[in-house]
């Protein structure tokens, strides 16, 4: 079984009014089934309201299914006794640097978790050190966070949450409040934790560049995965994405338009060599 | 012209150990009904800049003029300014706090102490300009999408009848629908009321297809000033300054390098489609 697999998972939020004693029922997730395989990169889009961040957030037991399962390394999310197990092996990192940092120091910031899960002190420290070297960051280990710039400060707190050591790590959306240069920080970080340390990544996004690079891409709408599969086979679905309200990367839609005009390229064209090289053989 | 800005200088914390320049001998000009991108990376001055244009920040030197007068005159009503220089703060939505969008966008021109109907006409056309119907009056700000709530916003500071409209980033944080539907929007506003738009952007992608014209800021510095095409021309510069261009100048330039003749000026799908279609004909004729 895979680090993460969810069986028809259902999931509504239900707002009660107290007036008229009706529920107004919003079903976020309508029957998702998903396995996630250990030490992969994997990518999951869709536009606002289409259930991301709610699976995100099934991920770790922040919330938890009104109907079918999470299975997090084998573990129900569902069982109470093992939420603790649960969050430890799939860490979150969330979209607001902001509200993530609690601490006044760097280096106390990353300690924090595992100090309230009883680490012996010198191994704290000892898991501070590693988390900040595999994030870049230790450097800045003994500045206030608040100096930070936002692409440093969730580096900040991926530290964090590697410091849990975890096997998986689910951002939701961490790059959507940073500037360009934050955004290519963040990425890189996260794809070396992915290839240097094995750990699984679940990136919840919507910016296309982000996930050309994924070993596996999910596109949900409307509560349902509607597309699954790698990122050139996803993506040369332009008129599919679309329908899904996504942008595809511009040298992807510049292909497709070629080929809709009669130019004979091959599909899932995503980075700019893959362009040049395919208009060079015929131009 | 608009707004002129003469040898603008801002320093914070002039005076303490933590002096930092965060504005620099910067000279613009602003004319009516311009559409202008303001780029640059996080730090380089473009939102102390922007809080310069209506008063909020008072330059440590220099001048600004708006309409040819001096907003630094004593006497002068920087209130009257605001009226007329509207900003669009990041992250606008979590300025609402009023009961329904109608009273939220009333709020500011009831500070204008305007007579009661004049202010419900305003809100009114305010809230048809960013495309809400009377259907959203009654509901609550915090109950709509992100991409609404930020409607909501920019109408309150509409319904003030600005002339200059500036935005901080207006589409951070948005998905790539509700990043078109406020883009397009700013657009309109721009077409359509003749206002004058100041857009505060990261992405070159966007600012390619909506602005006339480009400013680029680095360390508090105005380092490039013209057309996209003219700036975009300097990508390899702009990567210094921690920019790039849109994606669409890199492939056009790597296609140049390897033998195939488009003009280096494209910047959009559009206009990369095109040529290429055209050398594709060509050949095969």
């Amino acid at each position: 079984m895979g680090i993460i697999k969810t069986v028809n998972l259902i999931f509504d939020y239900i707002r009660h009014d107290d007036e008229t004693n009706t529920d107004e029922i919003n079903h976020a997730l309508r029957d998702v089934s998903l396995e996630i395989e250990e030490g992969s990169f994997v990518a999951i889009l869709g536009h606002n309201g289409s259930g991301k961040s709610t699976f995100a957030k099934l991920m770790n037991g922040i919330l938890l299914p009104t109907e079918g399962t999470v299975f997090v390394s084998g573990m129900n999310t569902n069982d109470e006794n093992l939420l603790w197990d649960v969050r430890k092996t799939a860490g979150m990192v969330f979209q607001n640097p902001d509200n993530q940092i609690i601490g006044n120091v760097v280096e106390e910031d990353v300690g924090f978790g595992p100090e309230n899960i009883g680490v012996p002190t010198e191994e704290i420290w000892e898991r501070v050190d590693r988390s900040l070297k595999e994030v870049g960051m230790t450097a800045y280990r003994l500045q206030s966070p608040n100096k930070l710039s936002g692409g440093q400060k969730q580096r900040v707190a991926i530290a964090g949450v590697m410091a849990m050591r975890p096997r998986c790590i689910v951002l939701d959306e961490p790059t959507a409040m940073l500037d360009p240069n934050g955004r290519k920080e963040v990425i890189r970080t996260v794809r070396e934790l992915n290839k240097q340390e094995g750990i699984t990544v679940l990136l919840i996004t919507h910016y296309m560049e982000e996930v050309i690079d994924a070993d596996r891409v999910v596109v949900m709408d409307d509560g349902r995965v509607v597309m699954d599969g790698t990122p050139k086979a996803v993506f040369s679905q332009v008129e599919e994405l679309k329908k899904y309200r996504l942008d595809v990367p511009q040298v992807t839609e510049l292909a497709y338009e070629l080929k809709k005009a009669g130019m004979p390229l091959p599909d899932g064209i995503l980075t700019i060599g893959d362009l040049t090289d395919s208009l060079a053989a015929i131009l | 012209m608009a707004i002129e800005l003469k040898n603008v200088n801002h320093i914070y914390g002039q005076g303490t150990i933590f002096e930092q320049y965060a504005l620099k001998n910067v000279d613009l000009t602003i004319d009516d009904g311009e559409f202008i991108g303001l780029i640059g990376h996080t730090g380089s001055g473009k939102s102390t800049l922007i809080q310069h244009l209506n008063g909020l920040l008072k330059a440590t030197e220099g001048d600004i003029l708006y309409n040819g007068e001096s907003i630094y005159r004593e006497g002068y009503s920087l209130r009257d300014l605001r009226s007329h220089v509207g900003l669009v703060f990041q992250y606008p939505e979590h300025q609402l706090f009023e009961v329904d969008v109608f009273t939220d966008v009333c709020f500011g021109p009831k500070n204008l102490n305007l007579p009661d109907e004049e202010i419900k006409k305003r809100a009114a056309e305010a809230l048809s300009m960013v495309g809400l119907d009377e259907s959203f009056y009654k509901q609550s700000p915090f109950e709509l999408s992100g991409g609404q709530k930020r409607r909501v916003a920019i109408a309150g500071v509409l319904a003030m009848k600005p002339e200059v409209l500036v935005l901080d980033e207006p589409t951070a944080g948005l998905d790539p629908r509700g990043r078109d539907e406020i883009l397009g929007l700013v657009s309109d506003l721009h077409e359509k009321q003749g206002l004058t738009v100041v857009l505060v952007s990261h992405s070159m992608e966007d600012v390619a297809r909506y602005v006339s014209r480009l400013v680029v800021m680095n360390h508090g510095e105005k380092v490039f000033d013209g057309t996209p095409r003219e700036v975009f021309r300097h990508y390899r510069e702009l990567e210094k300054i921690g920019l790039a261009a849109p994606q669409i100048t890199y492939a056009v330039h790597a296609l140049r390098e390897r033998g195939i003749a488009v003009d280096e000026d494209i910047m959009t799908v559009e206009e990369a489609r095109d040529a290429l279609l055209a050398l594709w004909k060509e050949k095969t004729c």
